[in-house]
């Protein structure tokens, strides 16, 4: 008897000791979150580099792993409208509810841009809260992770301590890293680029790029045949630099206009994971610079 | 002042020869040079000072300036919100509106075989409203969300509104469980979780319809537990006092009990599935068959049931293609009366279908469906007659989505429900408004 109650209280301790489990929609968020925990955490992202954030469905393994999470990591700002209320009713998990310590949205903590004037279907699929695809900017990245370290910090009590070292560390880190892209920058600027969607604003904003046109005739509404030939036309005069893609855009009709513009097609890592340099936040960063840099030279 | 010095020891430089100079006028000199490099110094100091001052206050402008962007873009901040709600709105509303012209070759309202109440079969020829739909939706409060769904339909010129959907769900319940009270689409099988604007099909599959009357509504309690597992393990139960078909509804004491599960995951980044196992017992007392219902069941029935889905997306990035296989079994057995006779009788029936977007917008799919019924030799003559056929339909659709919330689709069916092979052909819009839906697995 004795033996069951040590066993099982050795059992307990083993299951205080264990990582925060973090469920992060985005790869961006749970790059952030190891960046911000290091071993005190266990985190997953939802959806790949590969994947749209917009067109996820609420799948039997999102369920499973939203119903263990401590703590959930998403963008917010309707990013994940599609899917996120459901699987959180699917969970059953308390802790991750929206107004819980557990629900952390990043989107609440960053200006957003493009936020729509007018609220109507007929300008496709707009976010009424503005453009949701906020992580390259890096004040963004700075401020979601300040405050982010202060959510571990209150959801795992246990490793405040070390969020809080960790977040300093990262900030630091991060700062010198920001400064020496922002010295670089001043060569990107004004670099006429034209976008699958508006997936690129925030770090057109940072580095100054002019987004000329998007292939999509509006957000989430796949580009037409029409609309490719109007933006043929138009930009004829004056070709932009470059195409630029996120790993899960369709290749096609940027293909199509590149072919027609005699410019290049370039694919953007976009998120952690969007290529193989593209391992943490930091080359994510770096990896951006050094494509759109190539394309000057 | 300074200036006047220098300028009169340069008079004085040119004016004497250095001949000229005497011991007086060098000491003199020597006095004056001493003065301006003293003087030139404190002019030096003077500058560097208001240098370093002026470099202070600039780090205090800078410092000033970055707080300013920080102020406003937390103000900016504070007025946008960034919730993950439904709708900027509170609660979410959503309507879908369909409508259908439809080519039937005669159709039918009934599946010889099985005894059965209500809508079957695919509806009218020509042009025809099909059921258009209203949702609300929210958060409660911080342990409840409700849900209503209001459905308006046409009957012979008047206009019906049917409550569809009216539930609460208690979100924050310990240890994996969620529970749901009120009327709700239940947890049996697969096809039966959603609304029938989000099928793939223009219509329910037979076993649907001849078992469910198309979805098995019931007006009750239901509790779920999900398993702390990687793998998808969720358990559910359900007691009903519903009304509608299949159910009586009658008494204090719940004629249905329902048991469901379901497992899933997935597949490397590319595949995922789901595996489900249901069960509904029902109580049924006077339940009428058809129209004119001269003759009704009541006893027991009981159904099983197992439904599968598979889906593969390259990458798991459905945006551009997709596949999805989805299939179910129900097979019921009904024990006791059928007007003064005893019944006894065994049915079953499946679909099987695939659907492929090929590009985006567009999907291609194929669908099978069947039912069979064994009821006995002594029902001749009524619903419960056994058919010399097996009623069976073949479908092909093709459908584009011009955004995710609308919809056109074209439906050709090859239907043998009646024993005779009738050419269906469905064109059909769905179209949503208003609260984004949800991507439901």
């Amino acid at each position: 008897m004795k033996r069951w109650i040590l066993l099982f209280m050795l059992a307990c301790a083993a299951g205080n000791a264990r990582a925060l489990e973090v469920f992060a929609c985005e790869p961006e968020w749970a790059a952030l979150v190891r960046e911000l925990g290091g071993d005190a955490v266990s985190v997953q992202a939802a959806t790949t580099a590969f994947q749209d954030p917009h067109r996820l469905q609420a799948r039997p393994s999102l369920i499973a792993r939203a119903r263990q999470a401590q703590l959930l990591v998403c963008t917010g700002a309707e990013l994940e409208v599609g899917w996120l209320p459901l699987l959180l009713r699917r969970a059953g998990n308390a802790r991750i509810q929206p107004g819980m310590p557990g629900h952390f949205l990043a989107a609440e903590f960053v200006r957003r841009l493009e936020i729509p004037q007018r609220l109507d279907r007929s300008q496709g699929d707009v976010h009424p809260q503005g453009n949701p695809h906020l992580h390259l900017q890096p004040r963004n990245v700075a401020r979601v992770a300040r405050q982010l370290g202060e959510r571990m910090a209150q959801v795992d009590g246990a490793n405040a301590t070390v969020y809080r070292q960790r977040t300093e560390q990262f900030l630091a880190r991060w700062d010198s890293a920001v400064a020496g892209w922002e010295s670089r920058a001043a060569a990107l600027a004004g670099t006429r680029v034209v976008a699958h969607h508006r997936s690129f604003s925030y770090l057109a904003d940072w580095l100054g790029l002019d987004v000329v046109a998007t292939l999509e005739t509006r957000p989430g509404v796949p580009p037409s045949g029409a609309h490719l030939a109007s933006l043929l036309e138009q930009l004829t005069p004056a070709p932009p630099a470059a195409i630029i893609l996120t790993p899960y855009e369709n290749e096609k009709p940027a293909r199509w206009l590149s072919e027609r513009l005699q410019v290049p097609v370039l694919h953007l890592p976009f998120t952690v994971g969007g290529d193989e340099a593209s391992v943490d936040l930091v080359s994510l960063y770096e990896q951006h610079l050094v494509l759109l840099e190539q394309l000057g030279s | 002042m300074k200036r006047v010095n220098s300028a009169a020891l340069a008079a004085t430089l040119a004016l004497a020869g250095p001949e000229a100079l005497a011991g007086d006028d060098i000491e003199q000199l020597r006095q004056m040079i001493d003065a301006l490099r003293s003087d030139y110094e404190a002019r030096i100091s003077d500058l560097e000072s208001r240098l370093a001052a002026a470099e202070r206050s600039s780090q205090v402008a800078r410092r000033a300036a970055a707080e300013a962007v920080d102020i406003a873009e937390e103000s900016a901040i504070a007025a946008g919100g960034g919730q993950v709600a439904a709708n900027a709105f509170n609660p979410g509303i959503g309507a879908v509106l369909v409508g259908r012209y439809a080519d039937l070759d005669g159709g039918w309202e009934s599946i010889p075989g099985f005894a059965t109440e209500g809508e079957l079969g695919p509806g009218e020829d020509g042009f025809s409203l099909g059921e258009s739909e209203v949702n609300f939706k929210a958060a409660i409060d911080a342990s409840f969300f409700g849900n209503l769904t209001l459905a308006l339909e046409d009957e012979d010129g008047d206009t019906e509104v049917a409550v569809e959907e009216a539930w609460i769900q208690a979100t924050s319940l310990p240890g994996g469980l969620t529970a749901t009270a009120g009327r709700h689409f239940s947890g049996l099988g697969y096809l039966n979780g959603f609304h029938r604007h989000a099928d793939d099909f223009s219509d329910r599959p037979l076993p649907y319809q001849a078992f469910f009357g198309g979805q098995y509504i019931g007006d009750g309690l239901q509790l779920r537990w999900l398993a702390p597992t990687a793998l998808f393990l969720e358990l559910g139960a359900e007691l009903n006092w519903s009304s509608r078909f299949p159910a009586t509804g009658e008494g204090a004491s719940p004629d249905a009990w329902t048991l469901f599960g379901h497992v899933g995951g997935d597949i490397g980044s590319s595949h995922s599935w789901q595996l489900g196992l249901s069960y509904l017992d029902l109580e049924v007392t006077e339940r009428a068959a058809g129209e004119d219902g001269e003759e009704a069941f009541s006893g027991d029935s009981a159904l099983s049931g197992i439904d599968f889905v598979w889906k593969w997306a390259p990458q798991g990035n459905s945006a551009l293609t997709h596949f999805k296989l989805q299939g179910e079994y129900f097979q019921r057995r009904e024990d006791g009366l059928f007007g003064d006779r005893s019944y006894d009788g065994d049915q079953n029936g499946w679909y099987l279908q695939g659907v492929w977007q090929f590009q985006p917008r567009w999907r291609v799919g194929y669908r099978h469906d069947q039912v069979d019924s064994d009821n006995g030799v002594q029902f001749l003559g009524t619903a419960l007659e056994d058919p010399d056929h097996r009623p069976e339909r073949d479908s092909l659709m093709l459908d584009f989505s011009p955004s995710e919330f609308s919809r056109l689709r074209l439906q050709y069916t090859r239907d043998r429900v009646t024993g005779e092979t009738q050419d269906q052909l469905v064109l059909q819009y769905l179209m949503s408004l208003g609260a984004h839906g949800a991507h439901k697995f």
